[in-house]
């Protein structure tokens, strides 16, 4: 049985007093669990296979659990798990103080008393729209880039990302850029006016979105 | 068997205020019972589905407390779904028809709504606290019923509901009589008060020992409030941000000093750390100290608040304090008794993290110690049995390893003998929540010496049947268990039916357990309602007994059925 080992629940492996080797022998121990023993032992993986679907252990292995239907309905094995797996209920923490302490995070600035400022940034053919917290830029050039990372993945053409984006601080370059480039970077004001994103605009542009944005 | 006329019996009964001993006292014999049941005023309801209000009414008349609980545990992690139940109308309703005095009326996770409020507030001249802990469905609106009407109030006690927020006008509402308050707690609300109506009220309650403020109102208005009140036992802080070279933050640095009668401190919802040395004066008689919900604190802020902090007995935490941290509690809290770590982001691994080791400094540091909530990213074997060997005196200890499956990262072996040497140890045992990597070996452990264990929480451990066996068998005083992802099934749920007669509830999810075994156990144990929780669409179209059950329920009860079930819940 093909098993992969998906860090999307962190165990602290990584962080914790270096024991890199608990990785290590955690993934040992899913080797293990895979192997074909008695009807005791494959029920058990099975179960155990599902336990560890739930909890994003193990990547999806759609050949498997095809004669004990135990798969409980809501678990979909052919969905590709989110990059950070959360199981219901898990960890045991009152929904009450999970909200509360999101919400004072998300309120709590580092510089000053502003409060975050999400917008919504949507490039055309993408899928969904991503949010970006405009206080984590402090320059045009960063903001940028972080968008580029944010949908490249989307891009089939030809735009290298960062190199196209980096074009754009060149004005004279930019005419060419936009007749010729697949993608530009823009926002919609609170005129509901669709913008290009420049770096001439800098600090002002921040400042604007953020007051489309509260 | 009565030497005595009934006065003098009740006499006696008077002394006897536990409701395990006066129920125990009501079962001698009919007289007794009789006498009892006159003279009872304090009933405390662990399953509002085991009894109707009007037994209750019925037997009792001369109640004046009741406290009711409502949904399962698991309800406090999303696993039950939103409207599943536990109405607090029907009991409101019922009581406001009869002739009880209710004074008193405490619950947990129930389900209440602003009618019930009104209705409570009108109906009961003697009214005088309402205590709602994780409870849901008012808003702003019903508790400003309560402070309108009950013109005796001494408590209004709001831990951690989810309240609609109406924003402010509640607190005007008490009326200018109203000068009876002894605790006010509004520290889960969200919105805005009347800040100038709150310092009123606080002025003219000259009995108030208990005031817990939300995180709107500022510093210089607790300022202002303990100039009122300098003879406060316990403190909810809002928000606790000021430049420190104020004039606003002198004041408030001049009035603690005279608040000397705090023993119990709490909130800090917003707080600028330079701020906390003001605080330093009332730590030295703190009991309790809850800065669990200031994740604004980092982990040194913490130790030097901590470190004056010489008589704790009772810590709420965040994990941000560290192992390092938690060391200096050990160090400098001889006296404490209760700690809780809760984690500071439940989803990342971060730096911000305790692990085994600061559980190891405390249990070496504290030996008073005899209630654990503890949130780590590991644990280890030998850190167990280190703590089992320290600390004797654990009456509630809760593990909680956020990665559910993990094993010793040490030897990559399940955590079966660390947990066995707490239970073995520990022998007054009442509560217990297991996590990590655990095979049936551990629950053999807690059947054979856990025997006072009350409340057993389960998820993600085990091997086979013969885990829940075990428990089941070994431990007699088990009146909770609750279960979630564990490979238990049928066979353990059917083995002693007669068993769960003796327990309050049993919460099974995500096991193996069939619907056709529920219906036998449902089918031979009348007394007991068997409940499956289904919000999945499979259901409705097969009831295939072998499909296996998601959720599953079931509470002894001397009422049957209930009559208010969801859509999605099928009573068996």
């Amino acid at each position: 049985m093909e098993v992969g080992v998906k860090m999307g629940m962190k165990g602290g492996g990584d962080e914790v007093g270096g024991k890199e080797k608990e990785k290590m022998g955690y993934e040992e121990t899913e080797l293990r669990l895979g192997l074909p023993g008695d009807g005791e032992v494959v029920r058990k993986r099975d179960f155990s296979h599902t336990v560890d679907l739930k909890l994003n252990l193990i990547s999806t292995s759609p050949t498997d659990d095809k004669d004990k239907n135990i798969v409980p309905s809501h678990l979909d094995p052919a969905k590709p798990p989110p990059a950070k797996a959360q199981v219901v209920g898990w960890p045991p923490v009152r929904s009450f103080r999970k909200n509360m302490l999101a919400t004072q995070k998300s309120s709590a600035s580092e510089d000053s008393g502003e409060k975050a400022a999400f917008v919504k940034v949507s490039m055309d053919g993408a899928p969904y729209l991503r949010k970006v917290d405009l206080r984590m830029y402090k320059t045009y050039q960063q903001l940028s880039d972080a968008l580029a990372k944010m949908f490249s993945s989307f891009t089939i053409g030809n735009c290298g990302s960062q190199g196209l984006l980096k074009d754009f601080m060149n004005e004279s370059k930019l005419m060419d850029l936009l007749n010729g480039s697949d993608y530009v970077p823009t926002y919609e004001d609170k005129d509901g006016d669709w913008c290009l994103l420049v770096m001439s605009l800098g600090r002002c542009l921040l400042n604007h979105v953020r007051g489309c944005a509260s | 068997m009565n030497y005595f006329p009934d006065e003098v019996v009740e006499h006696v009964f008077d002394f006897i205020t536990s409701h395990k001993d006066r129920n125990s006292v009501s079962l001698v014999c009919k007289s007794w019972y009789k006498i009892e049941r006159y003279s009872r005023q304090r009933v405390f309801i662990g399953n509002c589905y085991s009894i109707t209000p009007q037994r209750l009414i019925a037997r009792f008349p001369g109640l004046k407390s009741l406290t009711l609980k409502g949904k399962p545990h698991f309800a406090d992690f999303n696993l039950v779904p939103h409207d599943w139940g536990g109405f607090v109308d029907p009991w409101i309703k019922a009581l406001a028809k009869s002739r009880i005095g209710l004074e008193e009326l405490r619950l947990k996770r129930m389900v209440v709504s602003d009618d019930s409020l009104e209705l409570l507030s009108k109906s009961f001249p003697n009214f005088k606290s309402l205590v709602l802990v994780s409870c849901d469905g008012f808003t702003t609106d019903g508790v400003a019923a309560i402070a309108a009407n009950c013109r005796f109030l001494r408590e209004l006690d709001l831990q951690e509901n989810e309240v609609e927020d109406h924003r402010g006008h509640w607190l005007s509402c008490f009326p200018e009589s109203c000068t009876s308050l002894v605790s006010l707690n509004f520290a889960c609300l969200k919105g805005e008060i009347n800040l100038a109506s709150l310092e009123r009220l606080v002025a003219r309650s000259p009995n108030l020992k208990s005031l817990r403020l939300n995180r709107v109102v500022p510093l210089d208005t607790l300022q202002k409030l303990l100039m009122r009140a300098p003879q406060l036992v316990d403190l909810g802080i809002g928000s606790y941000v000021d430049d420190p070279s104020s004039e606003v933050f002198s004041k408030l640095k001049a009035v603690i000093q005279l608040c000397n009668s705090i023993r119990s401190l709490s909130g800090f919802l917003e707080v600028a750390p330079c701020c906390m040395s003001a605080i330093y004066p009332i730590c030295e008689n703190l009991t309790f100290l809850n800065l669990s919900y200031a994740p604004g604190l980092q982990g040194n802020d913490l130790t030097k608040l901590v470190q004056h902090c010489r008589k704790l007995q009772r810590l709420w935490i965040l994990d941000c304090i560290g192992d390092k941290g938690l060391g200096v509690v050990a160090s400098t809290c001889k006296e404490l008794q209760e700690l809780r770590v809760f984690p500071s982001d439940p989803f990342d691994a971060g730096n911000a993290a305790v692990t085994e080791e600061g559980l190891v400094l405390i249990s070496a540091g504290c030996p008073k110690l005899n209630s654990l909530l503890y949130f780590c990213h590991q644990m280890t074997n030998a850190a167990l049995i280190t703590v089992a060997k320290n600390c004797t005196n654990f009456i509630r200890f809760r593990l909680c390893i956020l990665d559910p499956v993990k094993a010793d990262p040490v030897t990559n072996q399940p955590l079966d003998e660390g947990f066995g040497a707490i239970v073995r140890s520990n022998k007054s045992l009442k509560r217990l929540s297991l996590s990590g990597l655990l095979t049936d070996q551990v629950f053999l452990y807690i059947g054979m010496y856990a025997k006072k264990l009350e409340m057993l929480s389960i998820a993600f451990a085990g091997d086979s049947n013969k885990g829940m066996l075990y428990v089941l068998n070994g431990c007699k005083k088990l009146r909770k268990l609750e279960i979630r992802d564990c490979p238990f099934g049928d066979v353990a749920l059917l083995e002693d039916m007669g068993k769960y007669e003796t327990m309050r509830s049993l919460w099974m999810s995500s096991c193996e357990v069939t619907l056709g075994a529920c219906k036998i156990l449902a089918k031979k144990m009348s007394s007991l309602n068997v409940e499956i929780i289904n919000e999945s669409e499979q259901l409705e179209f097969s009831l295939d007994d072998r499909l296996l059950v998601d959720k599953m329920y079931l509470y002894r009860t001397l009422v049957g059925h209930r009559k208010d079930k969801p859509e999605y819940v099928l009573l068996l």
